[in-house]
């Protein structure tokens, strides 16, 4: 099946099966790799990606249903070399340990933004709870995006 | 394996349920894929044909028809959660949307694939049972409505004919004094599966428990009442002994197992528990 799709604002076309993963057609066809496979059952978030906007588990998604659709990876928050304010403070404030789940909570970190500009603990804990960091470095996690959050 | 599935994209509901007619029994429908392509990637799914249903807008909606929440085939949990109708009138399903895996899901899953999928630990099912609701299902025959106390028929098994989909969730509005509850209890909040969940559904008035409905999940081998339960306890006086006796009665009446998330034993408790917390909310 043939599938016209935009990653990260670059409009790709890619001819894959039906029902082959988006996670496989960014890592494997488009050699996206910054989104990462951990659980591949949508329970870790580490493949968290934007469908149009909307926060999804690129392992739960059939490429069919993307044919038109605007995708934004890991790969797409950052201008070039330059990091978001958001990237920015993940390294500041020590958000990022082993690295696994990193892409995916900046994803969700970032739709959570987009969709609440200033929450509380409580709010980023739950925008973040589908993202799982075996490190278990979720504290300075919450602080990297509530100090995402307060920066102009 | 993935190479060998076909899919077909039906652009509006009639096209879907022709495509459904051609291949009745052939082939498995899509909507958000939060179950099936879970299903894909273990090795479950052994369809060759999909219906992905996922363009189907006109049945992506949430609304209110004179005394019902009707509730469109595609809308997602993130749709219920935005939706001041589910808020008005089924609080509940707020408080299950918000529990069903997290965001990502919540912005995937359909309330209508849950049914179909007819999981006995389906978060929101026990809802469905407790309201009464009707699941609205069409096929090119014409559309009916089958109450959801006799739509989960066995372990997985839907009252679904092989070239019937369900158009829509149909909910009846509250009644004067009703009061909701859901809860679900899992490892944690967020993406467990549940390890026994309950939805409530009682009206109480000067210290009598008018009227009962209880929907349970991980009780037996599809989501259930527990009429013997709701007998009993309808038109008594709500009090403490009332309490005692409705948490034993309805430990003793679900039929949960040991499985890999929790064992029978702690089930009936905690069931029992759930139910007896809602009552002393009521007093």
């Amino acid at each position: 099946m043939k599938i016209l799709l935009g990653v990260n604002g670059v409009s790709k076309t890619v001819e894959v099966a039906p029902m082959r993963r988006l996670l496989d057609v960014l890592r494997l066809d488009l050699a996206l790799t910054g989104t990462k496979e951990g659980c591949g059952e949508g329970e870790c978030g580490a493949c968290s990606v934007l469908l149009d906007g909307v926060l999804v588990n690129a392992c739960l998604i059939p490429i069919c249903q993307t044919d038109g659709a605007q995708i934004v990876t890991v790969e797409g928050l950052s201008n070039g070399a330059a990091l978001s304010p958001l990237q920015r403070s993940f390294v500041s404030e020590g958000g990022a340990q082993c690295g696994i789940c990193t892409p995916g909570m900046l994803v969700a970190s970032h739709a959570l933004l987009n969709q609440t500009p200033h929450p509380s603990e409580a709010q980023i804990r739950e925008g973040l709870a589908g993202n799982l960091c075996r490190c278990t470095g979720y504290t300075k996690i919450v602080a990297a995006v509530q100090k995402a959050a307060a920066t102009p | 394996m993935i190479a060998s599935i076909n899919v077909v994209i039906p652009r509006t509901k009639d096209a879907a349920l022709a495509t459904l007619a051609e291949n009745a029994g052939k082939c498995t429908l899509l909507a958000g894929g939060t179950d099936l392509m879970v299903a894909l990637e273990d090795g479950r799914f052994t369809s060759k044909l999909v219906v992905d249903l996922s363009r189907l807008t006109e049945l992506r909606f949430v609304r209110r028809e004179s005394d019902e929440l009707v509730i469109g085939a595609l809308a997602t949990y993130t749709d219920l959660l935005r939706s001041p109708h589910v808020a008005q009138m089924a609080p509940e399903l707020v408080l299950c949307a918000r529990e069903v895996g997290a965001a990502a899901i919540q912005n995937r899953g359909t309330l209508a694939g849950s049914v179909a999928n007819a999981s006995p630990a389906g978060d929101p099912l026990p809802v469905l049972l407790a309201r009464d609701a009707g699941i609205e299902v069409a096929s090119v025959r014409g559309t009916r409505t089958i109450l959801a106390t006799q739509f989960f028929v066995g372990y997985r098994r839907t009252a679904l004919a092989p070239d019937e989909m369900i158009t829509a969730i149909r909910i009846p509005a509250p009644k004067v004094g009703e009061r909701f509850y859901w809860r679900k209890v899992g490892t944690r909040r967020a993406q467990s599966i549940a390890k026994m969940v309950l939805a409530l559904r009682a009206t109480a008035t000067n210290g009598t428990l008018q009227a009962i409905a209880i929907g349970v999940g991980c009780a037996g081998p599809t989501p259930l009442r527990t009429p013997k339960t709701e007998a009993l306890v309808a038109g008594q006086r709500l009090d403490k002994m009332l309490i005692d006796e409705a948490r034993r009665s309805l430990a003793a009446e679900v039929a949960p197992i040991d499985d890999l998330r929790s064992t029978a034993v702690y089930r009936r408790r905690v069931a029992g528990n759930v139910l007896a917390t809602f009552l002393a909310s009521l007093t």
